[in-house]
């Protein structure tokens, strides 16, 4: 229980640490300075909480840190989603993965909410205003991306083209997923889903987006079986830790 | 030399906290009202500095001219009247 | 002409009296475009300055580091604009002087053109160029254009944490392995003679500074500046256990102050003319977010106009 708990907790961690760090990638290279700022508060956010779920996770297993679990697992020990590891192909692809991000993030915070758990809920209440202020801002831009000229439009499409894919196993349960919502811990995946369903019902008509083609692909992230991305990420994510082990900042 | 497609300049006024007035903070460039209220929270209020804010285009204010400071507010200069200290009451008196 | 003269003179006078000047009052030409000048380099540097460091953010070695760094750059980011913003009430788009800086026609300060090597370099950055600037903000508080003077307030309060996470890095450093104490020299040895640079040329060859002093855009020169500098960060640099790189640097008891060794000035020029370590990389990181923004930007003020005609449409409707 208390390893499954352990592994949970990473799960949602991860998800917010790797889309975290795309869009710390890009601190410095927005657009403009207005919304290179907006960006990196997102960043920010997502990050303070990875740093609470890790805490905690810290909590639960002997000998470890919060940054101990961030920065020395292997590659396949991280079970975030495929679609937060995708790149900052163009400010589209930022964009529409953070919409699709946040229209699955916000629903599972409110669930987690009720969690039995008290720390996973404490830190759902905190972290539910973060995420609803993101669906927000994600779609406002999806909309003015997608309904503004007539490049935004096809630069905005091709971006669900390519990343709408990916949201199929946001909605799997996992064996892990099932047995945390079977201790009243864990989120109801089934209700995430309906209510992701209704913000893209919501969002994209007004943004001339199409999505009925769009044809689903079975990836498996939260088992630990990634894109070729995440190698990459953890490349640099890792650098300073596994260049200097054992050394504190 | 303007460029037409830049994005209007906003003034951004924020109340720190209830039962203050808003406060004229700096400006910012925004498409439109709402944006400007987002990005004003993504700029200025990172730091908690505030609980509600004010937008308008820099283009929507109306200034007064400086080069009539005088006759506009050179006028008050000589209403002394109008400010407590121009009566002279006894100092025992009090709470007046 | 004898009008602007006279209207000169009274202009001086209210500078004299520690009057601000305010955007829409009377200035003479030179005052604004001085103030257009380096308002707008000031707000380049801020943005330029972002990149050695964001460089840095992806690779950060803890998350609690990682957080302050990405705090940091996006302060910087927050500068910028405010910067900006102030210049913009002179009459200059934020559009024309991104312009000027992709031209090459503005300016930025030359610390910015030197890599970031390793992640002490992020330590050195905070503690030498974040305090190296916060020398020349504390002084610009005081400006006479009030713009720039309020910009500058906002700034210096929010940055009083730049110089003390930087610091924080070192200290954590030269308190840790010799391989961190190595990186932190390392990264002393190769920012110090910069650092001393950011405050520009000696005085006698800084023809702009009479002026300047005049217009209080200037309160003090830049050799006044760079040695108070140096006395307050000789000692930081002891406590931490680490050598500044400069052999003739010795506390003078009869003067109150460090006596330092000669800056290369021919590197100085040479960064400032586009010849340093790292002036094209940033310009092209700086042309690359503004080409590959455009499209967004184009997008957003597109969608805004066409709700806008809606919103008209509708109410003419009704």
């Amino acid at each position: 229980m208390k390893d499954q708990l352990y592994k949970y907790l990473l799960l949602l961690g991860d998800n917010s640490m790797i889309l975290g760090h795309r869009l710390s990638e890009l601190c410095g290279h927005g657009p403009n300075l207005e919304t290179d700022i907006a960006l990196t508060n997102i960043s920010l956010d997502l990050f303070g909480q990875v740093r609470s779920y890790f805490k905690y996770a810290a909590t639960l297993k002997e000998g470890e840190t919060e940054d101990s679990i961030a920065f020395l697992r292997f590659e396949r020990d991280y079970y975030n989603t495929i679609l937060v590891e995708q790149p900052n192909k163009d400010f589209a692809h930022v964009i529409v993965r953070q919409f699709l991000f946040d229209a699955y993030h916000k629903p599972l915070l409110e669930q987690l909410m009720n969690s039995k758990d008290e720390t996973i809920s404490a830190i759902a209440h905190k972290s539910i205003k973060e995420s609803k202020y993101h669906l927000r801002f994600s779609s406002e831009w999806v909309k003015r991306l997608g309904d503004g000229t007539e490049i935004s439009h096809q630069k905005t499409q091709n971006a669900f083209n390519t990343l709408m894919p990916y949201i199929e196993e946001l909605f799997i349960e996992t064996p892990l997923e099932l047995a945390m919502k079977n201790e009243g811990i864990g989120a109801d995946l089934n209700l995430v889903k309906a209510s992701f369903d209704k913000t893209m019902s919501d969002v994209l008509p007004s943004a001339n987006i199409e999505t009925s083609d769009i044809k689903l692909r079975k990836t498996n992230g939260k088992s630990g079986f990634h894109s070729e991305y995440l190698g990459f990420i953890l490349t640099e994510l890792q650098y300073m830790q596994r260049a200097y082990p054992d050394m504190s900042w | 030399m303007t460029n037409k497609k830049e994005w209007p300049v906003w003034e951004v006024f924020i109340r720190s906290k209830n039962g203050l007035e808003h406060r004229h903070v700096g400006s910012l460039h925004a498409t439109d009202a709402e944006m400007a209220i987002e990005n004003a929270r993504d700029v200025y209020t990172r730091r908690m500095e505030g609980v509600s804010i004010w937008v308008v285009q820099s283009k929507d204010i109306v200034a007064s001219n400086p080069e009539k400071m005088g006759e506009l507010f050179e006028p008050a200069a000589d209403k002394v009247y109008r400010h407590p200290t121009f009566y002279n009451l006894p100092v025992e008196l009090k709470h007046i | 002409m004898t009008q602007e003269i006279k209207l000169e003179e009274i202009f001086q006078s209210r500078i004299d009296n520690g009057e601000k000047i305010e955007p829409k009052d009377w200035m003479p030409e030179k005052y604004r475009k001085t103030h257009i000048r380096q308002i707008s380099q000031h707000a380049h540097s801020e943005i330029v300055g972002m990149l050695p460091e964001g460089n840095w953010i992806t690779r950060a070695p803890s998350l609690k580091r990682k957080c302050c760094l990405l705090a940091k750059v996006q302060d910087e980011a927050g500068h910028g604009l405010y910067l900006y913003s102030a210049a913009e009430t002179l009459g200059i788009t934020r559009d024309e002087m991104t312009e000027q800086l992709l031209s090459g026609k503005a300016k930025y300060s030359s610390i910015f053109n030197y890599p970031t090597l390793s992640w002490a370099d992020i330590g050195a950055i905070g503690w030498l160029v974040d305090g190296a600037a916060i020398i020349n903000q504390v002084m610009l508080t005081r400006t006479s254009f009030g713009p720039y003077a309020r910009a500058m307030v906002r700034i210096c309060k929010e940055e009083s944490f730049h110089q003390r996470q930087g610091y924080e890095i070192m200290l954590g450093l030269a308190q840790g392995t010799q391989a961190q104490k190595d990186m932190a020299q390392d990264a002393l040895n190769r920012f110090w003679w910069p650092s001393l640079m950011m405050f520009g040329p000696r005085d006698e060859d800084s023809p702009n500074t009479a002026q300047s002093m005049k217009w209080k855009i200037k309160r003090k020169t830049n050799d006044e500046l760079r040695q108070q500098f140096i006395d307050i960060t000789a000692p930081q640099a002891d406590y931490l256990g680490l050598t500044i790189p400069d052999p003739a640097l010795k506390w003078n008891e009869e003067r109150g102050h460090y006596d330092y060794g000669e800056i290369d000035w021919e590197e100085f020029w040479q960064v400032v003319k586009g010849n340093g370590p790292c002036n094209k990389e940033r310009i092209d990181a700086r042309q690359k977010a503004w080409d590959d923004g455009e499209w967004v930007r184009d997008a957003a003020m597109a969608y805004a106009n066409k709700k806008a005609a809606n919103r008209n449409e509708s109410k003419t409707g009704s």
